[in-house]
Formats: C-alpha cells, structure tokens, sequence
C-alpha cells in the first residue's frame, strides 16, 4: 500500500489527523497542562462555565476541564497499552500458525473461533467479575480478547502471503524461521496490519470507555473519559452540558481515529480497482 | 443442503458446550479461592467454610461445572448469592425486556438500514451516496452514550417529547411501553443501521461488478431491475450475515444502552451482578448472552446456505 500523495489528502484525513495529532498532545502533556488537580474542589457542584473554568464544574465541583486533561492519560493510556499487547501477542502467533500450520494451528484457530463467538462485553464481564477491575487486570483483559482477532488477521495475512512465489524462494533458498517471518511475510502484511492497529485502538478506546461508563472500568480516584461521563450523567436531567463534555472527547477522538483508518483503507482500495 | 444445515446445527450445539465450560472457566480463575474473593475482608473462618460449601467448593472444578452444565440443561441456573432467589426467576423476565427492545429496534433498523446500503449501491458515487457514508462513518464512531445523552438533552429535557428514563413494569400497554423505549431503541438503530447500510453496499456493489450484471445492463434493462431482480438476490446471503453479525452487536451494545436509560434488561442485570461479584448470577447472564449470540450466528448461517442459489443447486460432484 502506498499511501495517496500528500498534495491530495482529502479534507477528511486532515481533520482526523488534526485530532489523533491533539489526541497525542492531550496524552503526552495532559496533566501537565491542567490548571487544577483531579481531585480539587474548587466549588459548587455542577457550576456554570466561567473565565476560570471554561467547561464549569462537575457533580463533585471539581474542574471539568482539568479533569479532562488528566483523564486524557488514562482513557488513551490503557487502551494504546491494551492494543500494543494484543499486536505483540496476536501478529506473531498468527504468523507462526500460518508458517507452521498442523495441530497447533488448527487448536490456535479453533480457540480464537470459540472465543469470538460469545460478545466481547461479555467475555470481559466474566473476567472482571472474577479478578476484580484494576488497571492491569482490565489492559490484560482487553489485550487478551482483542488479540484473538488480530491473531485471526495476521493468520489470514500470513497464509496468503506463505503461498507466494518469493515466499516459496526464500524457503527453497533454505531461509529459517525468523527471517521468514521478519523479511518475507511481516513486510508484506504490514500495511493492513497498521489499518487493523487503527481500528482496534479505536475499538479498545470505546470499550475502555464503556466498560469505565458501566462502573467496571478505571476506577476512582483515576480521572477518565468514561467514568467521567459515569458521574455527571444526572446533570444532564437539570439540562446541563456536563456529561456531554467527555462523551464529546471520545467522540471526537475515535471520529479522528476513524477518518485516518478510512482514508489510508480507501486509498488501498483504489489502487487494488485500478490494477485490476 | 440439507446435510449441510445439520453439519451447522451440530457445529452450534459443540460450539455452545465449548462456550459454556469458557464461561465456567472464566468466573474461576482467580488465583485464590472464589468464596474468599466474594467475602474479602469480612471473611470469617465459620463464613468461608459455609459459602464454600454451598458453591461446592469441596469439589473438583470438572464436577462443579457438570454439576452446573447438568443444572442449565434441566432449566435450574442456580440461586443468587446476593439475595438467595432462583437465578431463573430474576433473569427471564430481564431477558425478556432486553429482546423485547433489542427486536423493536431491529424491525426498525434493519429494512431501514438494507433499503439505504441497496440505493446507496445502486447511485455509487452520487451526493446521496456520499452524504450518507459520511453519515454512517459519523454515528459508528459515535459511543452509544453520547447519542443517547443528546438525544435526552433535546427529546426529553428540552423538548419534553419523551421520557429520559426508560420506566417499564409487566402490564404496561404497548403505547405506554413504545414511549418509554423509544429513545433507547433510536440509539440502538442509530449505532447499527450505519454498520449495515455500509456492509450491505460492499456486498451489493461486489456483485455490481460482476460480469452478468455488466450483461443485464447491456440489454438495456433499467438500473433498478438490474439491481433488485440481479443484484440483490445473490448479495442477500452476505447480507444476511451481515444483518445477523451486527443483531447480535445490538445485543451486546444494548448493556450500555440500558445502563444510560435505566432499563430494566438483562444488560444492566449483568452489570448489577459484576459489580456484586455474584457468580451464578453472572455466569447464568454471560451464558445467556453467549447463546443468543451463538444461535443467531448460527440461524445466520443456514440462512445464508438455504438463500445461496449455488448451494442450493449444487454442482454435480466428481468423485
């Protein structure tokens, strides 16, 4: 894949690389741009936006936009961790099964198939009923089940491209195992993987958020985005916008994650139509 | 055909054994001892040994979960430890409500969501096709609980059209029921119909391409009898499945959605009974939910096999 030359990105793309690029920002230096603590009350609950607080306060009179950024750490941390885990658990299992094929690929795939078949919600409910909700559990939880699907791609990936000519040469040319997997299939499966990695965060992102949004999440005193959203719904009932503050962030930022995803996937898809 | 429809039921009854002991497994893998994990710091010696007891800790993990399996197929999902009442008896009427929304906003999502992918396809390239991607991009990514927010910001605070909490108790009458639901469902098709509007025109825009539909175009035929009497018909079993996959979504994604509304469904059911750490509670609603999303995948695919021309003509075989 090569990616559309840069003097025609289309309106989309920019936009959504606009937000992954303040996305990184927020993720980098959040905390450090807050102008208050996470847990400092600095007035009444729910307080209307002011020069001071530009967002106003949440249920607990703590500073809607402080938490915000603080929060940024936690919602982008956990899920870019979780997503980072299940590639390095996923990609080469996937590609070993491929190259090695037999039992142990067929067990791989067999696994991956029950797992699948019951809602990931639910797989991760089961767990973190068991284990309690802490931020390893839940980064271990969500890599686990999402490297099931990414171990199901990569195998895909790697089954077609083992059955190409310069895949069969460097196997007759008696390459081993690992330069077959680093020089010969990771290269060529590396673009729909990256695509892949874009939507599982985006994917990861929701579902940390959600799961933060059911109470089973990152929980207090961590600030974030969905456990955010948790806590001041009520103010939405009084017709204020206070939830719609973190609810809108992580709309904003899988919209972002998602434009980029499309544009890199659409400008895959032309090419593939043009040499046909 | 016929074989192969058995060879799918088969294929779901050991897929669903196969989930059942993943469930199972799932709720046990603490490292420690599941009844000192429930009790925490209140345990006592005399508590621990009872609790233990009654989940039949004594015994081995195999013949716990035969014990659990057995119970399930008899209809006995096991009693609550929270409040000591059937499993059974709180979960079927929550399992109820929740398809109860979950099938309102499918009859609404789903010819909503086709009828747009077929014309969608069908005007490749034009304002309508575009404007809705960009549409159905937007409400993907939107989370279910921001729609659901702003939809009682302006319909029910603003507005005053509809209730923001979906209040249902049995023997309401069905206008009084589709009040309440009608804003958790208008999520729920929102964040589906995006997903199989654009899945249904890659299928039917796959087929477009297709030497014969180049064929029917050439006789002249008019666009819309090209797609609907040619196209449409060998894109439904794809289509199909794809309608099934993102059902069973809407299962799943209605946890959220009943949280945000305060629904009474088998969602927030879940939920309630993680946060409680009740065991047979969770595993009776994870096993539940697992099933109804095996099932539907599996009816997907004998629907699929059963509308497939090809499979239904088979080819003679060469033996």
């Amino acid at each position: 894949m090569t990616l559309p030359v840069f003097g025609r990105i289309p309106l989309s793309a920019v936009f959504g690389t606009l937000i992954l690029a303040g996305t990184l920002v927020l993720f980098l230096f959040g905390p450090m741009l807050a102008p208050y603590g996470q847990e400092d009350v600095l007035g009444m609950p729910f307080a209307e936006p002011s020069a001071a607080h530009p967002l106003g306060l949440d249920q607990n009179g703590r500073d809607m936009m402080s938490r915000l950024l603080h929060g940024a750490r936690m919602s982008v941390g956990v899920s870019l961790a979780a997503v980072v885990i299940s590639f390095c658990i996923g990609v080469p299992l996937g590609f070993l099964a491929a190259l090695r094929g037999g039992w142990p690929d067929l067990i791989g795939a067999r696994l991956v198939d029950i797992v699948m078949s019951i809602p990931v919600l639910i797989s991760a409910l089961v767990v973190l009923q068991a284990l309690g909700s802490s931020l390893p559990v839940l980064i271990g939880t969500i890599a686990l089940l999402d490297s099931t699907r990414v171990f199901r791609l990569a195998r895909i990936l790697a089954q077609g491209i083992v059955v190409m000519e310069y895949a069969e040469v460097a196997r007759l040319r008696g390459e081993g195992l690992w330069w077959m997997l680093r020089r010969e299939i990771l290269p060529n499966a590396l673009p729909p993987l990256m695509a892949e990695f874009g939507m599982r965060f985006c994917f990861a992102f929701l579902f940390v958020a959600g799961l933060s949004y059911l109470g089973l999440g990152v929980q207090p005193p961590f600030a974030d985005w969905g456990g955010m959203v948790r806590d001041c719904q009520q103010g939405i009932l009084y017709g204020l916008y206070a939830p719609l503050f973190p609810a809108g962030t992580i709309a904003l930022v899988t919209i972002g994650v998602n434009l980029v995803v499309d544009w890199a996937l659409a400008g895959r898809t032309t090419i593939q139509g043009e040499n046909r | 055909m016929a074989w192969l429809i058995l060879q799918r039921l088969g294929l779901g009854v050991i897929t669903l054994v196969l989930v059942s002991m993943l469930v199972f497994a799932g709720t046990e893998i603490l490292p420690g001892d599941v009844a000192a994990a429930i009790l925490g710091q209140n345990a006592t010696p005399e508590s621990l040994a009872a609790l233990r007891q009654e989940l039949g800790l004594d015994s081995g993990p195999v013949a716990r979960y035969l014990a659990w399996a057995s119970g399930i197929l008899h209809g006995d999902l096991g009693q609550s430890l929270a409040n000591r009442q059937p499993v059974g008896e709180l979960l079927w009427p929550r399992f109820g409500n929740t398809m109860a929304l979950a099938g309102y906003a499918a009859v609404i999502a789903v010819p909503l969501a086709v009828g747009l992918g077929i014309s969608s396809a069908a005007l490749r390239g034009s304002f309508f096709d575009r404007a809705a991607n960009v549409v159905a991009l937007a409400t993907v990514s939107l989370p279910e609980y921001f729609l659901g927010l702003l939809l009682i910001l302006f319909v029910s605070v603003q507005w005053g059209l509809l209730p923001s909490l979906a209040d249902t108790w049995s023997g309401m009458g069905l206008a009084a029921w589709l009040q309440a639901t009608t804003l958790p469902m208008l999520v729920l098709v929102l964040v589906t119909v995006a997903q199989i509007m654009r899945m249904t025109r890659t299928t039917v825009l796959a087929v477009m391409d297709q030497p014969f539909i180049e064929t029917a175009c050439l006789k002249g035929l008019p666009m819309g009898r090209v797609v609907l009497v040619h196209a449409v018909p060998n894109a439904l079993g794809p289509t199909i499945n794809v309608v099934a996959f993102n059902l069973t979504y809407l299962i799943a994604g209605v946890v959220l959605v009943e949280t945000i509304f305060n629904y009474n469904g088998l969602g927030r059911f879940m939920v309630d009974a993680v946060s409680k750490r009740d065991v047979p509670m969770v595993q009776a609603a994870a096993m539940v939910f697992a099933a109804v999303h095996v099932v539907m995948n599996m009816l997907a695919d004998i629907a699929a096999i059963a509308l497939n021309p090809r499979l239904r003509h088979p080819r003679v075989k060469e033996s």
